[in-house]
């Protein structure tokens, strides 16, 4: 064998250890109108606390069920456009949108994220609503570090910023509200246009 | 002349080079699953396995999903150490 035998040996050694083990179809893009999603859902929110009449969110029925119907339409439009967008790059790129990869990815994403969504849900129902922003960011952060392990590297960074911003929140609650929107907003936009930017230059 | 004895003739092959890449990331794969990835056909697979089967390098499980039999594969202490001694002499190689 030659040295360029060995080279393509070792590059398809690589591929293959990629390939059967991380889904790397995510798209940079859905990064992107996720943030853009959240935004929009945290401007409908503070104008709906702001002509609550009150200085901040107390769960009185009406605006709590309007606030948790937009947070409800935030993840539900994120997550349709990134399954729109994350299958049409998985067809270009050859790979198979729901298989082993991908299957494990969403299943490892899922535990610390629906583990901290049951949480958040039961503290409310005990009045305990100063953390919730917190909770999110710290949860959320966990998922994604736990599903980066079967996907691209910038996940990770993004679950750990996502962390640090909840801890920092669950510091100061009284801006909470704030540090969500730069951790779904505008870290979503920030590190869905890196990954963007590098799927371009492939 | 240490360095070539760790070049492993077994994994002089693409495919058996492939399936122990696969092999060494994942916990376990199924046969469908090898094969998808590797995009070769069932014979050529199969003879494949069976000889790495042999050497004792990788574990051969059968069982039934409902009632489909399913086979799945996973490397072995033995089939994992020496395929990085493989890699550890390929990239000595091309250090060189």
């Amino acid at each position: 064998m030659s040295e360029q035998d060995y080279l393509n040996d070792i590059s398809e050694i690589k591929n293959l250890m990629n390939r059967s083990s991380r889904f790397i179809s995510l798209s940079g893009l859905s990064g992107i109108f996720a943030g853009i999603y959240a935004l929009i859902g945290a401007a409908v929110a503070y104008w709906l606390v702001a002509n609550s009449g009150r200085e901040y969110l107390i769960l009185d029925g009406k605006v709590f069920r309007l606030i948790m119907l937009d947070l409800f339409l935030i993840a539900f439009f994120s997550v349709i456009t990134a399954i729109y967008l994350t299958t049409r790059k998985a067809r270009k790129n050859g790979e198979k949108i729901w298989d082993t990869s991908s299957r494990r990815l969403i299943i490892n994403f899922l535990i610390p994220l629906l583990a901290g969504g049951a949480y958040i849900l039961i503290i409310l129902n005990q009045q305990k609503y100063g953390q919730t922003g917190a909770l999110m960011l710290i949860f959320y952060g966990l998922a994604l570090i736990n599903a980066s392990k079967y996907s691209i590297g910038h996940v990770r960074y993004l679950g750990i910023t996502e962390i640090i911003l909840g801890l920092i929140a669950a510091i100061f609650p009284g801006y909470g509200f704030w540090l969500w929107v730069i951790g779904f907003g505008l870290m979503h936009i920030l590190y869905g246009s890196i990954m963007f930017a590098m799927e371009k230059k492939q | 002349m240490g360095i070539i004895d760790n070049i492993n003739k077994l994994f002089d092959h693409r495919i058996r080079l492939g399936i122990m890449s696969i092999l060494v990331v994942n916990e376990y794969a199924d046969f469908n699953r090898l094969k998808e990835l590797l995009e070769v056909t069932d014979g050529n697979l199969a003879s494949h396995l069976k000889a790495l089967e042999k050497e004792k390098y990788i574990l051969v499980e059968k069982q039934f999903i409902g009632r489909k039999p399913n086979t799945r594969y996973s490397a072995t202490k033995l089939g994992k150490t020496e395929f990085r001694k493989h890699i550890e002499a390929l990239e000595k190689l091309l250090k060189k």
